[in-house]
C-alpha cells in the first residue's frame, strides 16, 4: 500500500510534463493542481490560460469553475473570449493543454458529447465540446488526464468531440491541423504515449506497483507496448508537501 | 440624454415576446437570472435560448416550460455536473420537448461575431476532424479564394432578437462598462435586435466619460435599462458579489428530480413578485458572505488635452 493517492500520482506526473512549457491552457480540478504544482517545483514563469478569458492567473483558491472570480484577481490580462481563442489559442500561443474525456480511443481521438452511437437518441448526454475541439486542433500538444477502464478506454470513441490522430498520424497531417496532436495519456496505472509513425497508443512507463497486464486489463483493445516500457517516480515528497499543504488542502480533488 | 430605465417586468413585456429568439450570455458571471426569473413568472413560451453555457439559468428557464430550442455550446452545471432539466426535456420531452443545436464554444463565439459584423459567415479553425459537422448542417467549409486554396470550416451569424446583458454599470443613455470576466457580452449586444442592459448601478455619465476604456457597449444599441443589484446571483460581479458556489451544488442535486425542480421554482420565482423580494428571502447573511473583500487597480492618467 502506497502513502499517496491515484490523483496524487497523476497530479505529479501532469505537472512533470510541463516543465518546459510557457503557457497552459487549464481547466479545474486536477488539471488546475498539477499546472500550480509545476510552478511550484520548476517551472515559475508557466502561464495559465483559462478559457474564460484569463491569461496568467494566479488563483488565491481552488476554483470550483473555470469561471470563478479568483482567476481574474491578479491575472495579467482578462479578455473577451473571442480575443482568447483567435489570438491566443488559434494565434498559436497556447504550448500544452490538458484535457480530459468520457471516452478515448486508440488514435486518441477523445469523446465528450455522446455515449451511444444515436446522437439523437444517446445512452447518456454529456457536456458537449466547450472548447475542447478547437483546444484539440490549435494547441502545441494535448495532455490527457483519464483513469484507466475498460469503458472509457475503447477501440473507437462513439463521437469525437475533440480530434486525436483520427486513423492515424497521417490522417491528422493531411487536414493540416496548426496543434502536434496527443502527447501523453496520464492515467491512474500508467503513462501512455503515441507511436511516433503511426499514432497508436502504446504503454510508455508503468508507476509503481503496476503491470502490463494490471493496465492491459483496462483498456478495451489491445494496447501496444512501447519497446522500453519504463517506470515512473511516485511523487516526491516535496511534491506531495506542496499539493496536501499548499495547493488542495481540504483533499477536495487529490482524494 | 435618453433616460432608458425601465423595470425588469416592463423589460420582459416588451422585448421577449413568446417565440423570440433570446440570448442572455455571460460566462460564468454577469448571468442575469433576474431576467430569466421575470421571463419564467411572465410564463413566456417558445423561446429559442442562445448561450455558450446554458448553465443553471437555462436549466431553470427550460424546466419552467419556456423554450421551444436551445443553442448552445457546453450544456453542463459548471464546476458540478450535469444539467438535468435541460436533459429530461431533451430525453424526455419534459415539461415540453426541445430541439438542440450544437456548436463548439469557438463556433458559437464566431456566430455572435459574424452577427455582430453583418458578414455571412465566420472562418476558424475548429470542427474539421470531428463528428460535429455531420450533425449540424449549419457547419460547413469554404475554400480560400487565395492562393493556398485551403479548406476551412465556416459557421453562420447568429442574430437573436433580443439579448439581456448584465453588467457592472451603465450611464442613464446605456454606454456599459465591465472588468473581470467578459465573456461574449459585447458581442452580442451588437448581434442582436434589441438590447436590455441590466446593471448593479447606474452611474453619472461622468463617470463613463473618466474611463472610455472600459466601455464596451455603447448607447447606440441599447434599447431599455434595468437596475437590478445582485441581479446576477446566484452567478456574479466581479467585485460586487461572489459566485454562491453552494447554490450550484444545491440546484446539481435538486434539480436530478422534476418535484424537487418545479417546488425551487414555486418558491423562489412563481411565489415572488420580484426581485428585491428574492434578496430579501435570500437574507442579508448571504449576501454577506458573497460579499469580496477590495481589490482596487491603479487609476491611469487619460492627460488633459485643450
Amino acid at each position: 500500500m502506497s502513502d499517496y493517492t491515484a490523483s496524487e500520482m497523476m497530479i505529479a506526473v501532469a505537472a512533470r510534463h510541463l516543465i518546459d512549457a510557457r503557457t497552459v491552457f487549464v481547466g479545474v480540478g486536477i488539471p488546475n493542481i498539477a499546472c500550480n504544482l509545476a510552478i511550484r517545483t520548476g517551472n515559475p514563469g508557466l502561464a495559465l490560460i483559462y478559457e474564460s478569458g484569463v491569461y496568467g492567473a494566479q488563483p488565491a483558491r481552488l476554483p470550483l469553475s473555470i469561471g470563478d472570480p479568483t482567476l481574474v484577481t491578479g491575472s495579467t490580462a482578462v479578455m473577451p473570449m473571442n480575443d482568447l481563442f483567435m489570438y491566443y489559442l488559434q494565434g498559436g500561443l497556447v504550448d500544452v493543454a490538458l484535457l480530459g474525456a468520457a471516452q478515448v480511443d486508440r488514435f486518441g481521438n477523445l469523446n465528450s458529447t455522446v455515449v451511444g452511437s444515436d446522437y439523437t437518441h444517446p445512452k447518456v448526454r454529456l457536456p458537449g465540446s466547450g472548447g475542447a475541439c478547437e483546444i484539440a486542433i490549435n494547441a502545441g500538444r494535448i495532455l490527457n488526464i483519464t483513469r484507466l477502464s475498460k469503458r472509457t478506454f475503447i477501440e473507437k470513441v462513439d463521437f469525437v468531440t475533440s480530434p486525436g490522430f483520427l486513423g492515424g498520424r497521417a490522417e491528422r497531417a493531411a487536414l493540416k491541423m496548426p496543434g502536434a496532436g496527443p502527447d501523453k495519456v496520464i492515467t491512474d496505472r500508467c503513462l501512455l504515449d503515441f507511436h511516433p509513425e503511426t499514432g497508436e497508443m502504446r504503454l510508455a512507463a508503468l508507476y509503481p506497483g503496476s503491470t502490463v497486464e494490471d493496465v492491459q486489463a483496462e483498456v478495451g483493445f489491445a494496447l501496444a507496448v512501447a519497446p522500453e516500457v519504463g517506470e515512473v517516480a511516485p511523487p516526491s515528497a516535496e511534491e506531495l508537501r506542496i499539493m496536501r499543504e499548499e495547493l488542495d488542502p481540504s483533499g477536495l480533488y487529490r482524494g | 440624454m435618453t433616460d432608458k430605465i425601465i423595470s425588469m417586468k416592463e423589460a420582459v413585456q416588451q422585448f421577449v415576446p413568446d417565440g423570440a429568439t433570446l440570448a442572455i450570455e455571460g460566462f460564468t458571471s454577469l448571468i442575469c437570472f433576474a431576467a430569466a426569473h421575470e421571463i419564467i413568472r411572465q410564463q413566456k413560451r417558445d423561446l429559442t435560448l442562445c448561450r455558450l453555457t446554458p448553465d443553471v439559468i437555462y436549466d431553470q428557464m427550460i424546466a419552467a416550460g419556456t423554450a421551444r430550442k436551445l443553442v448552445f455550446s457546453y450544456l453542463g452545471n459548471p464546476g458540478v455536473g450535469s444539467l438535468y432539466a435541460v436533459r429530461r426535456a431533451v430525453e424526455k420531452g419534459i415539461p415540453r420537448p426541445l430541439e438542440i443545436e450544437e456548436y463548439t464554444h469557438f463556433g458559437m463565439i464566431g456566430r455572435y461575431t459574424a452577427g455582430a459584423a453583418k458578414l455571412p459567415f465566420f472562418p476558424l479553425r475548429s470542427n474539421t476532424g470531428s463528428d460535429l459537422p455531420a450533425h449540424n448542417p449549419g457547419i460547413k467549409t469554404v475554400k480560400s479564394p487565395y492562393a493556398d486554396g485551403e479548406e476551412i470550416s465556416v459557421v453562420p451569424p447568429l442574430n437573436p432578437d433580443v439579448a439581456i446583458i448584465h453588467a457592472p454599470r451603465c450611464d442613464r443613455s446605456g454606454n456599459t462598462q465591465f472588468w473581470g470576466l467578459m465573456g461574449m457580452q459585447k458581442e452580442v449586444a451588437f448581434a442582436s435586435q434589441h438590447v436590455v442592459i441590466v446593471v448593479e448601478e447606474v452611474v453619472d455619465e461622468a463617470v463613463i466619460r473618466a474611463d472610455p476604456n472600459r466601455t464596451l457597449i455603447p448607447d447606440l444599441i441599447v434599447d431599455a435599462i434595468v437596475v437590478e443589484p445582485y441581479g446576477a446571483h446566484p452567478s456574479y460581479v466581479q467585485g460586487y458579489y461572489d459566485r454562491d458556489n453552494p447554490f450550484y451544488l444545491d440546484w446539481g442535486e435538486r434539480s436530478k428530480e422534476v418535484e424537487p425542480t418545479a417546488q425551487w421554482l414555486d418558491e423562489w420565482v412563481y411565489s415572488l413578485p420580484d426581485r428585491p423580494a428574492y434578496l430579501k428571502k435570500l437574507g442579508a447573511e448571504t449576501l454577506a458572505r458573497l460579499k469580496p473583500g477590495p481589490a482596487l487597480s491603479e487609476p491611469v492618467n487619460y492627460g488633459i488635452y485643450t
